[in-house]
């Protein structure tokens, strides 16, 4: 009794384990004239802008379109999981910076093979759909970062916008009074930070992969100069954008780096008059390079139904041509990739004009690094914390994140 | 026993006949009863199986295959050795996330433990409402991690947090202290948070085991003459122990794991200041897409917390035996 009562009935748990599998792996039988796109606009209004544009395109293809969002951080998570069994939906929206991941596994449709070549994309716009040389993710609008100013203050101290780094250092010291800051950046550990020293490195001729390059240093030692002048707070480390857009509503900035998205959320205070430049360049004259960010519509494959993915990569033409691109952008507050979009943009948007212009010399994170590109962001991270904090000196920090990225990769491989 | 005994008793005879469909009855009634048995049993180890040994092997058998976004496509997930614990354990990252989690846990259920005791003591007295006192001192508890960790980061912001300012309006301090915005203070900051959070728990489980104390012995303590002190550490604490053994351990679990919070109030930042295993095998699955090195730090934080609850479930025996 004792021997049976310690024995476990084998039968039964694998039964059901197998049951579980077998349903894990056979996904439903999609309807075929329902089409699901996933994306992660789960806020408002940004999730009804997109059923109506879905709506239209879906009536031009023929087809009935499901919007299906989820937050942002659990997308590449759900869409691995689906990707295992089967049951990827007809369109992807990923992240720029995800994509690579998807297109390395084979997971996605060369957006050629649907009709729809790269075509007249400026060269960031094209490495920001590619991977390894293939257009895999067709962009509707992108965003980047630019230098936003308080007009009404720097008006009163008789400071002009900044387009150097020097002009910015002094701008920056003239502007900083009392409880209130010249400029405020982001130095967070994560992307949001990461993405902000990226204009710095890149325009210096810096490069993710020489981090310990003088140039590369050169950028790290200006962010902290300006932290070390007093000009920016030492608290931006544990900032967010979002923070930072808050800090410049409050007053307690004179400037800030950020993106369009804030756009909207700098709308709500109509007394607040604000102008954008491009972000300073390291001498007058140089090319800014700036990261391009935002989403790619991809298409995965879907061996199983070829005729899905045709159909697919027409819901993409639709939703990304250059008059979904400017209406797209001018609502969302992003910018256009299309060129001719981009200039009508400029002229129905002035006020992020701007950014228009940062987007055309703007380089993609994963052009040169591809599926690496989160190693490399956690070593920049991580060095610019040590740095701001004072915990290493700018060079010894980069130098740490170069053999940081060297010793992730050499395990990978 | 009883009922063969007197069955025997009223009926003597040869039996050898009735001996054996006895015997029959007996053992089909014990197969019934085993198989009932398992039927009750049956529940729970199912649910163990499935929820809890299958992603725990699987977890142990992610942590020696390369397991990356691919093998979601191909399903293939090479086996590696040792290459993703060597790759891991070599990491400098590694080791200072281990200590940081030591550093956090000890931190968080000393200040948790003490601060809990000592208002649970104070709440054992009974005076007008202590009550309400009581149940507003639950609130922190309530309150989801993430949303106490956006608040206290905004709270300990070196320029505009409320905390600064009222240190410097009380002459306190000369300059702001750079709370969460410095590596020495980071890690001070974030346990300072979590004590905030966890001592209603603490509080909470403390104050219901003394209630069970009897009140006679504390009298009878009192009338032998002991001081304040020598009650707390001569009665009282002897007579809690069950209770402070389930306080800490489930406080160690939960600490020990800690993300939620981290997450929201630093980042695991600056610098790596408050990286913990919690945040590194998340930093390294869901940021990186490494799953296989992942999965090496989860494990050991599994064998961390495995070793603990031996410690509980024994100590758990040793209270049933008493």
């Amino acid at each position: 009794m004792r021997d049976r009562l310690l024995r476990p009935p084998r039968g039964v748990p694998a039964a059901a384990a197998a049951l579980a599998l077998l349903c894990a792996g056979c996904a439903a039988e999609p309807d075929p004239d329902v089409y699901t796109i996933m994306n992660s606009s789960t806020d408002e209004p940004y999730h009804s802008w997109d059923d109506e544009v879905m709506k239209e395109c879906g009536e031009r293809a023929g087809v009935q379109v499901r919007q299906l969002s989820v937050p942002a951080d659990q997308l590449v998570p759900k869409a691995l999981r689906m990707a295992s069994s089967h049951s990827l939906p007809d369109v992807l929206v990923l992240d720029g910076s995800d994509m690579p991941q998807f297109a390395s596994a084979g997971g996605l449709v060369p957006l050629a093979e649907l009709g729809m070549p790269p075509g007249e994309l400026s060269d960031g716009a094209r490495s920001f759909g590619s991977y390894d040389g293939t257009y895999y993710g067709a962009a509707r609008s992108v965003n980047s970062l630019g230098l936003f100013y308080n007009k009404d203050i720097l008006e009163e101290e008789g400071v002009e916008p900044p387009q150097t780094w020097e002009e910015l250092r002094a701008s920056a010291e003239r502007l900083t009074e009392g409880d209130r800051y010249g400029l405020a950046i982001s130095a967070l550990s994560t992307e949001d930070g990461v993405y902000q020293f990226l204009p710095w490195l890149w325009s210096n001729g810096g490069d993710e992969r020489r981090l310990d390059s003088p140039e590369s240093v050169e950028a790290l030692e200006f962010v902290v100069s300006l932290i070390e002048d007093g000009s920016a707070s030492r608290s931006a480390v544990n900032w967010t954008q979002a923070d930072v857009n808050d800090q410049f509503i409050a007053g307690n900035a004179a400037m800030m780096v950020n993106g369009p998205w804030q756009q909207p959320v700098l709308a709500e205070h109509p007394d607040l008059d604000w102008g954008v430049v491009e972000v300073p360049v390291p001498e007058e004259g140089a090319e800014p390079v700036a990261p391009i960010g935002g989403t790619t519509f991809t298409v995965p494959v879907d061996v199983e139904h070829p005729g899905r993915e045709k159909t697919a990569g027409r819901l993409v033409e639709c939703l990304t041509e250059p008059q979904a691109q400017l209406e797209w952008s001018t609502k969302a507050s992003n910018v256009p990739v299309n060129p001719q979009a981009a200039e009508r943009y400029r002229e129905e948007v002035p006020e992020l004009a701007a950014f228009a212009d940062q987007v055309e010399t703007a380089r993609s994170r994963t052009e040169h690094v591809g599926t690496d590109w989160n190693v490399y962001s956690q070593a920049i991270g991580t060095a610019l914390q040590a740095a701001l904090t004072g915990e290493a000196t700018p060079e010894q920090a980069m130098s740490r994140a170069q053999s940081q990225v060297r010793q992730e990769l050499r395990s990978r491989r | 026993m009883t009922t063969t005994l007197s069955d025997s008793a009223k009926s003597p005879g040869p039996g050898a006949r009735e001996r054996s469909p006895g015997a029959h009855g007996r053992a089909s009634a014990r197969r019934r009863r085993i198989a009932s048995q398992w039927l009750f049993v049956a529940p729970a180890v199912l649910y163990m199986l499935v929820f809890f040994s299958y992603p725990l092997v699987r977890n142990v058998v992610m942590s020696f295959q390369s397991y990356t976004p691919r093998t979601y496509f191909t399903g293939e997930a090479p086996f590696t050795g040792l290459d993703n614990w060597r790759a891991v354990l070599s990491d400098e990252l590694f080791a200072s996330s281990l200590w940081h989690t030591l550093l956090f846990t000890a931190g968080s259920l000393l200040g948790q433990f003490t601060i809990g005791m000592a208002l649970a003591l104070f709440f054992s007295r009974r005076f007008p409402l202590s009550g309400v006192m009581r149940s507003l001192l639950l609130l922190p508890w309530l309150i989801p991690m993430v949303v106490a960790g956006t608040l206290w980061r905004r709270v300990l912001d070196q320029e505009t947090g409320v905390l600064n300012e009222a240190l410097q309006g009380l002459q306190l301090t000369d300059s702001a202290i750079p709370w969460l915005s410095s590596p020495d203070f980071a890690l001070l900051s974030v346990v300072l948070v979590n004590i905030w959070i966890g001592v209603p728990f603490n509080m909470v489980i403390l104050y219901g085991g003394l209630q069970e104390i009897p009140k006679e012995i504390r009298e009878a303590a009192v009338l032998d003459g002991a001081g304040f002190f020598r009650r707390f550490f001569g009665v009282t604490l002897p007579m809690l122990r069950p209770v402070v053994t389930v306080v800490l351990v489930l406080g160690f679990m939960s600490t020990v794991k800690i993300l939620d919070l981290i997450l929201a109030l630093t980042n695991g930042g600056p610098a790596n200041a408050t990286e913990t295993l919690g945040t590194h095998t998340y930093q390294l699955s869901f940021l990186e897409l490494d799953f296989g090195q992942g999965a090496v730090v989860g494990n050991v934080l599994i064998l961390i917390s495995m070793v603990f609850a031996v410690i509980y479930l024994r100590a758990n025996r040793e209270g049933v035996a008493q």
